[in-house]
């Protein structure tokens, strides 16, 4: 039987959040982590409240702290996140808790919205399409498949300590994203709103955010090429 | 609130360079210092050493690159720790306290150094 620790708060009837355990008959499976809270959903406690939809990694819902690291429940299996037959689960931390293991990303999504993710071009719309290189498109790879789960954002202290100032690591990986973009012709006007000391240098370069992004993406070198691009503008 | 009127450059970009800037200054300095150490540690040698014109620029530039350095990082940790969103009102009177006895502290060691070596 795994022993599962699960992270319970509901604020209509908890003065405080606690920790409930459950022993969750895995049948010797090598379930995944959203697999487990299923069956705890479904045989033990049918309050317990999380995210969850695609359930293939795809999504983003389920962005969880699973023994201690974040990670999506859904693509991380009991044989890489059970230490001696244990599974912690808490929300993400640094966010308000709305419920049980959901957060309140109001934080995390006002930052992205900072950053403009979207394309910016002045000029006329051509007939079809705003052609690229294949060099130009590949500098959007390890940018674009960004699946805004939080996971990174939620890892790093400088976001849990500012998470009002600091875009955080998942804004950022996609204000560069729009800044690599050879259609985008805003660079400067991003630029500039990104050179305070908040926004992008609250970043220390210690990569947590790389350390569990799902999706294998690097987050801190994104954030260096922006302070490159920043350099380069002002001198 | 926390804002970057007390922030060394007001510019993050600026702070980060002089950081990396006076970073390699003191790296140098530490260096020579310690190659000294390892060849003389009397009076007299000490002496004709800071007796040289460059040798107390050296000192000075050392002095101003810490006093940069430090203050640039001890920013980063006030605004991070002593905040209204960690503390409560304490801590911006906290954050503002710090800030105020770091600045003093840092010029008056900049003031000391420059008694020290140029008297």
């Amino acid at each position: 039987m795994l022993q599962v620790s699960l992270y319970r708060y509901n604020p209509e009837t908890d003065d405080a959040p606690y920790m409930q355990d459950f022993s969750v008959d895995t049948g010797g499976r090598d379930l995944m982590v959203l697999d487990v809270l299923e069956l705890i959903k479904a045989e033990h406690d049918g309050s317990v409240t999380y995210r969850r939809s695609c359930r293939e990694g795809v999504c983003g819902s389920d962005g969880l702290n699973i023994n201690g690291k974040n990670g999506l429940a859904c693509i991380s299996p009991l044989s890489e996140s059970v230490k001696n037959n244990k599974l912690v689960i808490r929300p993400l931390p640094g966010l308000p808790v709305i419920r049980d293991l959901v957060v309140d990303m109001s934080l995390f999504y006002a930052q992205y919205e900072k950053v403009q993710p979207y394309l910016q071009n002045a000029t006329p719309a051509p007939a079809i399409e705003r052609l690229q290189s294949p060099e130009e498109r590949a500098k959007l790879d390890g940018l674009y498949e960004c699946i805004l789960c939080a996971c990174c954002s939620t890892s790093c202290p400088s976001f849990w300590w500012n998470p009002d100032r600091f875009i955080g690591p998942a804004g950022l990986l996609q204000a560069y994203r729009f800044l690599a973009d050879s259609r985008d012709t805003a660079t400067n006007e991003r630029l500039a709103k990104l050179d305070d000391p908040f926004s992008v240098f609250r970043c220390h370069g210690i990569q947590n955010c790389v350390n569990v992004c799902p999706k294998g993406l690097n987050p801190t070198k994104a954030i260096g090429h922006i302070r490159g691009m920043l350099l380069n503008r002002a001198t | 609130m926390v804002t970057s009127v007390t922030s060394f450059s007001r510019t993050g970009l600026s702070d980060w360079l002089i950081q990396r800037v006076t970073s390699v200054i003191l790296l140098a300095y530490f260096v020579f210092v310690v190659y000294q150490l390892g060849t003389s540690v009397d009076y007299t040698s000490w002496r004709s050493l800071f007796d040289q014109s460059w040798v107390k620029v050296f000192t000075l530039l050392a002095a101003l690159s810490l006093a940069a350095h430090s203050w640039i990082g001890l920013w980063s940790v006030f605004t991070d720790y002593l905040t209204e969103r960690m503390l409560g009102t304490v801590g911006n009177v906290l954050r503002l306290l710090c800030q105020l006895g770091a600045s003093l502290a840092l010029v008056v060691y900049v003031i000391w150094v420059v008694v020290i070596v140029w008297s």
